[in-house]
């Protein structure tokens, strides 16, 4: 891969390649390609919210279209493909074997997700992300709702594949003198959230089906106009949605697990203790899907299991966050890029996750429940730890990808920005949430509070904006015209690093 | 362990953390089991969410919309219902929220305290209006 650039290839030998690192680079350009363009809904959407009234979005349709597309396109087409542009490079390397175990499926995977994210860009749907029945089946409008359903499917379709691809490669594929306790820990990640995929996944695509021949008039699972329940969407929704959660998450924790360590120039502290906790969150992660539906008229009992259930989930991360701090300490700390996004997604994932436990005590949900606070704390997940992990480790594998260095101080610049744009943005929209402002609303009462708290967090969203864009223009002329790095220890550090820069490619 | 060290340091905080948590979930378990114990006096309003306003109707009959009119020193039962799409009735000032579900009837109660205006709201999306599916509580003291 990172001769690429020394000896330049036509496009299309990359494009028709199933070599897992050529594979990885389109997924990873993709991935970072729906990220720039979902971050460009979410700060037309803060512009809007900056004052009461309309500013620059003509009406609410639009604006109920904007966040629905943002949402979508983060989750399916940004984290899960940057997810597995990560896993595709790094875990075959891993485990020490030449590929992935089924190249030709893993290129597939990958070439669905073009066409399902096509589907969800052109449809424009305005249902939100969980596609809400029965709005979503009698209310509605046209094909973009259908268009959503059938991406969805897609891109649903190309995450099982992938989760099998990883599972095989990880399980079957592994050297045989590597005992299943010595892979290393970025690799168990891949094998939890794959194994998580295959046992959630499923739920969601017969949803999606029930939804579409619901839309079509020819059943009523979730129309209560002809018999159906609109809860038990929800239900079936959850099941999938919440440990697919995890599954954003985990492979975040698996790149800060390949980075604190290197970067702390320390062994990690237990790596026993990492794989129990992924196989822990793999696990009660099924226990606590209906935490998301205590408002919807849920009995004391449901809530209590449910409550109990999300709460199991909450000591394997805390042992993450253990293991991170237990490594870093002690260590010959070098705070370079990478580090820098490791250690701030670290802290905001401890926030994310102490604002879930007061989420999950029932009376207290009952205060936050779909109220901005819902907003900032799942954005604390996949912006502060997720994104955040994934653009720490982007930076990282630069030289690999590349041959070259991105610039240092621009990095630096982009971390800190992001950092104070993140606390501004979501810290502040848990406050607002107590205030009471609802999720999803295109216009709001000129309360004093919630105008001040919606300027605070827009000017956030823009820190966040402007670093991106400093991210962006340091990509592209790092790559071109960046250092070049040593192969050998591209950040000075000393060690063995997973870049098989040696390793042949059999298509060049 | 493996990794030659002593790792007591992480059983002493996970226990912590397990602590902790049993706390959380002790109290939470016991809060929501006090307030959710409905007083026998309570008087129900029937609540109907449609797109996009919500109605009252009163046990005595009387139907008010977008506006609700109560008494301090009462107790009130909320019967919810939604006639189309899922909303969610929601008076953020006395932490008053559940879904309005079409097909079913959730309730919720509560006991306004002193006079006073608040503001009722739709907390689940519910399309083109969600924003300004607002409403006004009015708390009067009995005459």
């Amino acid at each position: 891969m990172v001769l690429e650039l020394h000896k330049p290839r036509p496009i299309w030998q990359i494009m028709f390649s199933t070599h897992h690192t050529d594979v990885g680079l389109l997924y990873l350009i993709t991935s970072l390609g729906f990220l720039f363009l979902g971050g460009a809904l979410a700060l037309a959407i803060r512009l809007e919210l900056f004052f009461p009234g309309s500013q620059l979005i003509a009406d609410s349709m639009t604006f109920n279209r904007m966040f629905t597309v943002h949402g979508t396109t983060l989750i399916f087409l940004f984290i899960l493909p940057s997810a597995s542009a990560v896993g595709n490079y790094f875990v075959p390397i891993m485990v020490r074997y030449k590929d992935m175990a089924y190249p030709k499926l893993n290129a597939i995977a990958f070439w669905m997700i073009p066409p399902g994210g096509a589907l969800i860009w052109l449809g424009f749907a305005d249902f939100t992300w969980y596609a809400t029945p029965p709005y979503s089946i009698i209310s509605a409008p046209g094909p973009a709702a259908d268009m959503w359903i059938f991406g969805l499917k897609i891109l649903g379709v190309s995450s099982i594949l992938g989760a099998i691809n990883f599972i095989v490669t990880i399980l079957k594929c592994k050297h045989p003198d590597m005992s299943i306790g010595q892979i290393p820990l970025l690799a168990w990640s891949f094998l939890s959230s794959s194994l998580i995929i295959l046992v959630a996944l499923p739920t969601f695509a017969a949803a999606l089906l029930m939804l579409l021949t619901d839309r079509l008039g020819v059943s009523g699972f979730f129309n209560p106009a002809m018999g159906g329940d609109p809860i038990a969407y929800a239900h079936l929704f959850w099941f999938t949605f919440h440990p697919e959660v995890y599954v954003l998450v985990i492979p975040a924790i698996g790149m800060m697990y390949e980075i604190i360590p290197r970067f702390s120039r320390k062994p990690i502290f237990s790596h026993s203790s990492g794989v129990a906790a992924f196989v822990l969150l793999s696990i009660v992660g099924f226990a606590s899907w209906a935490h998301h539906m205590y408002a919807t008229g849920m009995s004391f009992t449901e809530k209590t299991v449910f409550m109990v259930g999300t709460l199991a989930a909450v000591p394997a991360s805390a042992m993450h966050v253990f293991n991170f701090l237990a490594t870093m300490w002690g260590g010959r700390i070098r705070f370079s890029t990478p580090m820098m996004w490791s250690v701030g997604g670290i802290a905001l994932f401890f926030s994310a996750g102490a604002g879930g436990v007061v989420n999950s005590a029932m009376p207290l949900d009952f205060v936050t429940h779909d109220s901005y606070w819902v907003v900032g704390h799942f954005h604390l997940f996949v912006m502060g730890t997720i994104a955040f992990g994934t653009i720490g480790f982007v930076y990282y594998m630069f030289p690999y990808v590349t041959g070259r260095l991105y610039n240092e101080v621009l990095g630096k610049v982009h971390f800190v920005m992001a950092m104070i744009g993140t606390v501004m943005v979501f810290f502040t929209q848990h406050v607002l949430g107590l205030y009471g402002m609802p999720r999803r609303i295109y216009d709001y009462p000129a309360i004093p509070e919630w105008v001040a708290m919606n300027q605070i967090a827009t000017v956030g969203a823009m820190l966040i904006g402007v670093s991106m864009a400093i991210w962006l223009g340091n990509m592209i002329y790092s790559t071109g015209h960046g250092k070049e790095a040593d192969m050998g220890d591209p950040f000075g550090l000393g060690g063995n690093y997973y870049y098989p820069h040696e390793q042949k490619n059999p298509h060049h | 362990m493996s990794e030659g060290h002593s790792n007591w340091p992480e059983w002493v905080y996970v226990g912590v953390v397990v602590a902790l948590l049993c706390w959380v979930g002790a109290e939470a378990w016991n809060v929501e089991r006090l307030i959710e114990h409905v007083p026998e006096d309570a008087k129900t309003i029937k609540v109907v969410g449609q797109q996009w306003f919500w109605s009252f109707e009163h046990e005595d009959g009387t139907r008010e919309i977008g506006e609700l009119h109560l008494e301090t020193g009462k107790a009130y039962r909320f019967e919810i219902t939604s006639t189309d799409v899922i909303h969610s009735f929601n008076i953020h000032d006395y932490v008053v929220l559940l879904d309005a579900v079409p097909g079913r009837v959730n309730t919720v109660w509560f006991a306004p305290v002193e006079a006073g205006v608040h503001d009722i709201q739709c907390r689940e999306y519910c399309g083109l209006i969600h924003y300004n599916m607002r409403g006004t509580l009015y708390v009067e003291d009995p005459t």
